[in-house]
């Protein structure tokens, strides 16, 4: 397509053509209607002036017969800018006036008529138009009084050339407007289809230009800017899944290989084939494992778990998680307390408590108190093998939190610790995919909210930050409180 | 209750899984030949009539049509999907418990499949043990004495109403959860019953815990219901969950 196709073929100047068809057809019919409305008023007034100087002449006639008239016709006849005057005999012969000649047949007819005629004194010898008024006096003579119309022409001409001008200026500045703006649109569109074309063949970092009007274009810019980070993230995050896939399948899938294969070369007897295959079916079901879990997570990070959300209480979530896991913790040497306050939340319950219970199994594995930071004294001993699960509400925020007293996760490493598959030096020794804070990670940020690694001192406090469900009459509240603003 | 039905044997302590009920039919409906046949015959070892269909119009005409126990499902099946085949026998009046064996495992999926009239439901790959005992259980010849209001496996007396449980002439104390454990276990005495049912029964929740969550509290209920007697009750079912029943013979 040409560049000129291109232009013509925008909205923008397409726009352009419409409203310079509407405007010069506005700018038109209103000259129109102005010159046909002054073409009638001066017609009006030359009809009004002739009527009355008719009755006036008709009146002299009357009084002071031929010879008033022919001397006042004669008188009024030579003043400048004179309307036209004629007198003719019953048989047609002028007897007085200015008119040197007439089309034939007019003083032949009484009333109104428009006719060509000449002034008795023109040099020009062209022809003139006129409207006239013929009356026949009372014995037979013929009264012509009549008016040039030239004037009335030339202020017709005029308006019509102004018409002519206006739609021109009207024509030439809206194309020009037109090519204009609807280049300007097309600069920036060309601009964004670039940046697309490049995004499409794979450059996930480009972004679109985003101007400062803020107007409709660059609106539309910033969010497709927002769509494309979402996507970059999510495909990153999708690439990093499978090169962890890639990476932490494929070490244990080969264990497995490696053992069976072991299994079948070494010649046997039925107990080790059994045993062997007893470790293959274990093995196996740690891959199933780490497989859910690394689907679950997908599935929380890219929003699909959204249904399934209902109302429910933090603390029914604490207390069932503390139940479920208090006789493991108990017989790993370690207190499993819980305290809770009302915290209503709104969320995949499943989910949650999933996300609890990761933090649960990491704080009975690996919040151990060391040695060094074993603290004196039967008590301190005591309290720091406890392990605390709270739920509270703190502002608009729930707060889902399990501290150990643990050797906790230094400062630097806590935000790597939540990354998938990553499993701290200290804890590589003791069983676990390395997957379990990464799903309380995903989901917290499916509800809106995040997952914080803090010091418990000593220890690790994790905490899942999550959206407070408001009460039903805030939620009211706030319901009528969106009305208007979504109508502003 | 089931006790001369059973057929468990004992090796070492624990119990092999074998079938509670020799008579059982089921239909499993799976158009993956392998699988399909490993089921088959899986099924056939531990003393079940298993018949098969391959696609999910042979599979509703079958199961329309012929008297099972049970209705193992795929629910991804060519002809007709699962879920639609289990919603057109409801329809007609068909309440043949119907377990949905299916590759999609996550909760929300687990819920379509319920809702679509299925009685159970396990992602693909499942243990051919949690899939037997969960058969067992949804079996309808089971379904009889579910409804009792005290349970009685040997000399153990459970009272779902008064919330009493005795051993004998001694009174045990448990904890509500242990209670629900126990009422659990006793509903399908002499079944066997997988770790992941009585997560998803006793506790509700449907995901895999990375720990030996439940058999820390199976152990405490062992404790108090078979410390000190000279006959265990709750048995470990090696590679499979464990099942409470009354003499083995």
């Amino acid at each position: 397509m040409t560049a000129f196709g291109k232009l013509v073929r925008t909205t923008a100047f397409r726009l352009t053509l419409v409203y310079l068809f509407l405007f010069g057809l506005f700018a038109a019919s209103l000259l129109g209607y102005f010159a046909w409305n002054t073409r009638r008023l001066i017609t009006e007034q030359i009809t009004s002036t002739v009527n009355a100087e008719t009755g006036e002449i008709s009146d002299i006639y009357g009084r002071r017969g031929l010879r008033g008239l022919v001397f006042t016709i004669e008188n009024r006849a030579l003043r400048p800018g004179a309307n036209l005057y004629l007198v003719t005999t019953p048989t047609g012969q002028a007897v007085a006036g200015n008119v040197g000649s007439l089309a034939p047949g007019v003083m032949g007819s009484s009333g109104w008529q428009e006719t060509e005629y000449r002034r008795l004194d023109d040099q020009d010898n062209a022809d003139h138009r006129a409207l006239v008024r013929v009356t026949e006096l009372t014995s037979g003579f013929r009264l012509l009084i009549g008016r040039d119309l030239e004037e009335r022409r030339r202020l017709f001409g005029i308006v019509a050339q102004a018409a002519q001008w206006s739609v021109l200026i009207v024509v030439v500045l809206g194309l020009g407007g037109g090519i204009f703006v609807a280049r300007r649109v097309l600069r920036r569109i060309d601009a964004m289809t670039g940046t697309t074309q490049r995004i499409m063949a794979g450059d996930l970092s480009g972004r679109l230009p985003v101007g400062r009007s803020g107007d409709e274009l660059d609106r539309l810019a910033e969010n497709l800017n927002a769509m494309l980070e979402r996507i970059e993230a999510l495909m990153i995050g999708l690439k990093e899944v499978s090169d962890n896939i890639a990476h932490d399948l494929k070490t244990p899938l080969t264990r497995l290989r490696n053992r069976a294969e072991e299994a079948l070369a070494k010649s046997g007897n039925e107990t080790e084939y059994r045993s062997a295959l007893e470790r293959t079916i274990e093995e196996s079901d740690g891959l199933i494992r780490t497989f859910n879990a690394l689907l679950m997570i997908a599935r929380a990070e890219s929003g699909q778990a959204r249904d399934n959300m209902d109302d429910f209480e933090a603390a029914d979530v604490a207390h069932g998680i503390h139940e479920l896991y208090e006789p493991l913790a108990e017989d790993g040497g370690m207190v499993l307390q819980v305290k809770t306050a009302l915290a209503p939340l709104h969320g995949n319950r499943e989910l949650i408590s999933q996300a609890l219970a990761n933090l649960v199994e990491n704080a009975i594995k690996y919040g151990r108190p060391t040695a060094a930071a074993q603290p004196l004294g039967a008590d301190a001993a005591a309290s720091s093998r406890e392990i605390l699960i709270e739920a509270r509400r703190d502002g608009d925020k729930v707060l889902l939190s399990v501290s150990d007293h643990g050797p906790g996760i230094p400062e630097a490493d806590r935000g790597h610790a939540v990354e998938r598959f990553v499993r701290l030096e200290a804890s590589r020794t003791l069983p676990g995919s390395g997957l379990g804070l990464s799903l309380a990670s995903a989901v917290a940020t499916l509800h809106g909210g995040d997952l914080t690694l803090g010091d418990a001192n000593p220890g690790l406090r994790a905490t899942l930050a999550l959206p407070a469900r408001a009460a039903t009459s805030d939620r009211v509240a706030a319901q009528t409180q969106d009305v208007p603003q979504k109508v502003a | 209750m089931h006790d001369d039905a059973g057929r468990a044997m004992v090796t070492e302590g624990t119990l092999q899984v074998t079938a509670t009920d020799p008579n059982m039919r089921l239909l499993i409906i799976e158009d993956d030949r392998e699988s399909a046949d490993y089921l088959v015959k899986a099924f056939r070892e531990v003393g079940y009539v298993a018949d098969l269909a391959s696609d999910g119009e042979e599979g509703l005409a079958l199961a329309d049509s012929g008297d099972y126990d049970v209705l193992v499902i795929d629910r991804m099946l060519p002809k007709r999907d699962g879920l639609s085949l289990i919603g057109t026998l409801r329809d007609k009046g068909n309440r043949t418990p119907a377990l949905i064996l299916s590759a999609l495992g996550q909760v929300d999926d687990r819920i379509k499949g319920l809702r679509a009239g299925g009685d159970d439901y396990l992602p693909k790959p499942y243990s051919f043990a949690e899939l037997l005992a969960r058969v067992e259980v949804l079996s309808r010849r089971h379904g009889g004495p579910a409804e009792e209001t005290t349970y009685r496996v040997g000399d153990l007396e459970l009272d779902r109403l008064s919330h009493r449980v005795a051993r004998g002439k001694d009174e045990l104390t448990l904890q509500p959860r242990e209670f629900r454990l126990l009422e659990y276990l006793m509903k399908h005495a002499g079944q066997v019953v997988t770790r992941t049912m009585l997560l998803e029964n006793v506790w509700d929740y449907h995901f895999d815990p990375q720990t030996n969550v439940i058999d820390v509290h199976i152990s405490r209920l062992r404790s108090k219901i078979d410390k000190g007697f000279e006959r265990p009750l709750l048995h470990t079912i090696r590679g499979a969950g464990y099942m409470i029943r009354d003499g083995i013979r």
